[in-house]
């Protein structure tokens, strides 16, 4: 079946029960999602499937034929980082880092629909979504940091350099 | 970490391959004795030489090459044995190196613990690695710096003290300059380290102590691979295991055939009580696990006590008493004598990401990628494991999700290493699924404390007696039955044997002696060799629950003499550094006594970690909800101090983590289990902290100390954290909780609403 990831179009051969959270991490190969407990509850396999967050450890693909599937990997690269990624960098908002892909796929989907969402709502959105080293603090202030930088990213003009 | 490292890459391939400099090496093949977490005898390390002990982990491997390589090109690789376990070691081991050979951080290649072409530096525990490894590698950076200089003297033809390093070269007062590849020759930094080093004195750092980006962070947050989790070989196929329902099951007959059958089986493994299943695609193996899982039927046995009589039953089973401190000896004096009992659970590490591993068998060579704490340890448990011999057996440290002690990461390498034995040629990933990590993985040891003190009419502390009931912290590898599949398997290894070791690092015993100046004291263990119930090293390991009860305790006395918490602490403590952290963290939470509005209460809490490590102070303000028994954190202000402070901001970031980690015991967490079974399975079994427990600000001052010893501090949080919420709690209500966690149930059971 196709999936449509970051944008292109995969053919996947895989059982259409699979969970989506498989196929990312085999078949296409992108790493951001992780797995951390296949029970939905602990957000570590957050993608973003038609603007909103879910868990991908839980959805089979065949739920999935032409849905809009983003993940970290389709938010900016290492050389060209988006504000997300970029902001998570800015504040070093990582300790072992295997819980921060999923953060920040469930904040950007928070900050694409509510591009002013309060310090409370990104802390309740959050909440879904666990990390073990304690990092809290950090994830909040990179998110707050990235709701600044989404919106000078989208003040900047549409033929121009995308600004990070 | 960009791509794995292939297995049949050994540091003699890596010499020949690419012209370096360096021909030999040699490493010392003992054992790893810095730990005392070990409980396996450890060989004492042969005397390097006569004369001084060489700085750091040098000490036991004193061959400048063996931790750092110049290659013709001028590049510069650094060695070391520790691993990266999230605390940013990574980038604080580049630091320490680029600051003495005058080489750019980020253009130093690291490599870590590997058991192919890294030093023993035994695990990656106690908050040691910048201590031992950072020592070394920073004394051995300075000594080669000087060698360099000496052989660029002969070849421009300058006095040695007019030659500097700058950026990689060693330049004259002309500005004529030589790269360090071009001096450097075979053999030249295969000598051994000196006792004293020419290191650069504080002031002139570039990099120690600067704020410096971790460099592991981008391709972590960009989706690049970066854990063990994220490995993908040709050919590799997928496995997962079926474990027990409880301890001490075993398994009846099977017949696997129709789990064979399923689509993508390649096999299935059965040996003694350990079962698994490989197949060609991941999800194949989880439906294949599933399957195996309804289908094997085990014998259990209901061995487990009744969680709510611990206290008693950890009483019980005391084998054997140690003599941690004794001094003075009068316990008679003191107008009045106070008491009280402390309890902490068994707690679990719960990593985010559940334990995984890949091997490889091929040639008759075993590889293993693993996040292991000790590659070397590792090794060998699995090479007994699997009857190989040790050089036939490779152990790569990649890294793996969180790691706060020993946790699943040995075992799912042994049993990647089981699995991959039975289909040679093709490596094997297996990972663990969520319940087998909470059920499986060893867990930091209950413990109970009690505690007697008398005041003298001055309100100071005349005498102290303190004991402790617990297992010990360390049941780590070494031998095969520290390894799950290693107990599970036919021939069945048996756990080594429990030993009370009291040492100044501390195991069960650590932080139990108070730092305060206490005339009269005696601390004992009562060692408890053997728990139903699997035991490590947890974070911290005793100091927890010592500096949980010590520091609670210090508070009720400093109530009962009529004191301020803080200065009955400064009243009892000489060591000025202590007095410094203690005051830092008082003075920058605005520290009073003042009363607060209702349900409003302000902790405190001190410990020096290990009682020779980091020092760390911190208050904390919250609010009880008598209501319900919630507790919201507005404010948490610490203060640090861990002698130079290399990567300040890699000290904050572990001293919030520490903090909100140790919040989160405090409040939540306890394994449960019933006579037979652990309940707590998963996380809703077993909660902890989520977002909206977070404080609303969490501060960490650094008292800096420049040019003073690394002290280890990624630990140190964990004490002091779980205190300061108890003393909080019995400033806002008048009432104290002894018993951990201090979940909503219990706080509103201790305020009798
Ligand atoms: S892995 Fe999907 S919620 Fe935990
Ligand atoms: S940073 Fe390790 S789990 Fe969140």
């Amino acid at each position: 079946m196709k999936l449509n990831v970051n944008g292109s179009t995969h053919e996947v051969d895989a059982d259409p029960a699979t969970p989506l959270l498989y196929v990312l991490r085999n078949d296409l190969e992108l790493n951001a999602a992780k797995f951390g407990c296949g029970l939905g509850q602990c957000g570590a396999c957050t993608v973003m499937v038609d603007g909103k967050a879910i868990f991908s450890c839980l959805t089979p693909i065949l739920l999935l034929e032409g849905r809009e599937i983003k993940t970290v990997e389709g938010l900016g690269t290492i050389d060209s980082p988006g504000p997300m990624q970029q902001a998570f960098i800015e504040e070093q908002a990582a300790q072992c880092g295997y819980c921060i892909p999923g953060m920040m796929m469930r904040a950007q989907a928070l900050l694409q629909s509510k591009p002013d969402a309060s310090d409370a709502e990104i802390q309740t959105t959050l909440e879904t979504n666990l990390c073990r080293c304690g990092t809290h603090m950090r994830i909040l202030k990179a998110v707050k940091r990235a709701r600044e930088l989404m919106k000078t990213a989208a003040m900047a003009p549409a033929s121009g350099e995308r600004k990070v | 970490m960009n791509a794995p490292r292939l297995p049949n890459v050994t540091r003699r391939n890596l010499l020949l391959g690419t012209g370096a400099l360096v021909v030999s090496f040699s490493l010392k093949d003992h054992a790893f004795a810095q730990e005392s977490e070990l409980n396996v005898p450890a060989k004492p390390p042969e005397p390097v030489a006569a004369g001084p002990k060489l700085p750091g982990s040098l000490a036991d491997t004193p061959s400048l090459d063996a931790w750092i390589r110049i290659d013709a090109d001028s590049s510069v690789t650094v060695y070391t044995g520790k691993a990266e376990l999230g605390q940013g070691t990574k980038t604080s081991l580049r630091q320490i190196a680029a600051e003495e050979l005058e080489v750019p951080p980020a253009s130093i290649n690291l490599i870590t613990a590997d058991t192919a072409i890294t030093p023993d530096e035994g695990f990656t525990a106690g908050s040691q690695t910048v201590q031992n490894s950072g020592t070394a590698i920073r004394n051995a950076a300075a000594q080669v710096r000087e060698i360099l200089i000496q052989q660029a003297s002969g070849k421009l033809q300058v006095p040695a003290d007019q030659l500097k390093a700058q950026n990689g070269r060693i330049v004259g007062p002309d500005g004529k300059s030589i790269g360090y590849g071009e001096v450097v020759m075979t053999d030249m930094l295969h000598v051994d380290a000196q006792p004293k080093s020419k290191l650069k004195s504080p002031d002139a750092y570039e990099y120690i102590g600067k704020p410096f980006a971790r460099v592991d962070i981008p391709a972590k947050v960009t989706g690049g691979p970066a854990y063990v989790q994220d490995m993908r070989l040709p050919g590799m196929l997928h496995a997962r295991v079926v474990r027990p329902p409880s301890w001490f099951a075993t398994l009846k007959d099977i017949d696997t055939a129709s789990i064979k059958a399923m689509p993508g089986v390649v096999a299935v493994i059965r040996d003694g009580n350990f079962l698994a299943v490989a197949a060609e695609k991941e999800f194949q193996a989880v439906q294949a696990m599933r399957a195996l899982t309804n289908l094997a039927e085990w014998e259990e046995k209901p061995r487990l006590p009744n969680e709510q009589d611990l206290p008693a039953v950890l009483q019980k089973s005391e084998s054997e008493q140690g003599v941690v401190a004794e001094a003075g000896g009068d316990f008679t004096g003191g107008v009045k004598t106070f008491s009280a009992q402390f309890m902490r659970p068994y707690q679990m590490h719960a990593s985010i990401g559940p334990s995984c591993s890949v091997a490889h068998l091929d040639n008759g060579t075993m590889t293993v990628w693993t996040h292991t704490q000790g590659v070397y340890p590792d090794r060998k448990a699995i090479a007994q494991m699997l009857g190989m011999p040790l050089d036939k057996v490779r152990c790569i440290h990649t890294e793996g999700s969180g790691c706060y002690g020993h946790n699943g990461a040995d075992d799912a390498a042994g049993d990647a290493a089981l699995i991959a034995r039975a289909l040679p040629g093709r490596p094997v990933k297996v990972q663990w699924m969520r319940d087998q990590e909470h059920l499986w993985e060893p867990y930091g040891p209950a413990m109970l404390t009690k505690v007697s003190a008398s005041l003298d009419a001055s309100g100071k502390i005349v005498n102290w007696k303190y004991d402790l009931w617990s297992n010990t912290h360390s049941a780590r590898p070494g031998s095969a039955g520290a390894l799950l599949p290693g107990q599970l398997m036919a021939s069945g290894y048996p756990p080594d044997k429990p030993v009370m070791s009291i040492t100044p690092l501390g195991n069960g015993d650590r932080n139990a002696i108070p730092l305060y100046s206490i005339p009269n004291m005696r601390v004992l263990w009562h060692f408890v060799a053997d728990m139903p119930v699997r035991v490590s090293s947890l974070r911290g390991l005793g100091a927890y629950a010592n500096v949980f009860s010590i520091e609670s305790f210090m508070d009720q006395l400093a109530k009962e003499a009529g004191a301020d918490p803080v200065e009955f602490r400064l009243k009892h403590m000489e060591d000025p550094r202590a007095r410094k952290v203690i005051t830092t963290a008082a003075e920058a939470f605005n520290w009073s006594s003042e009363p607060m509005p209702e349900g409003r209460g302000r902790g405190f809490a001190f410990a020096k970690y290990k009682n020779h490590a980091a020092y760390l102070a911190l208050a904390m303000e919250i609010d009880v909800d008598k209501e319900t028994g919630n507790i919201r954190i507005p404010r948490i202000v610490s203060a640090v101090d861990c002698g130079e402070a290399v990567a300040p901001d890699s000290i904050r970031n572990q001293t919030e983590g520490g903090i909100i980690q140790s919040l989160s015991w405090t409040m939540y967490e306890e394994v449960n289990f019933d006579n037979t079974r652990i309940t707590s399975s998963d996380w809703s079994t077993y909660p902890i902290l989520r977002f909206s427990a977070v404080p609303g600000s969490l501060d960490v001052h650094i008292v800096d100390n420049p040019g003073s010893p690394y002290l280890g501090v990624a630990e140190a949080a964990q004490g002091p954290t779980s205190a300061a919420l108890a003393n909080a709690i019995a400033n806002a209500t008048g009432k104290r909780l002894y018993d951990l966690p201090f979940s909503p149930a219990r706080v509103k059971a201790t305020l009798g609403v």
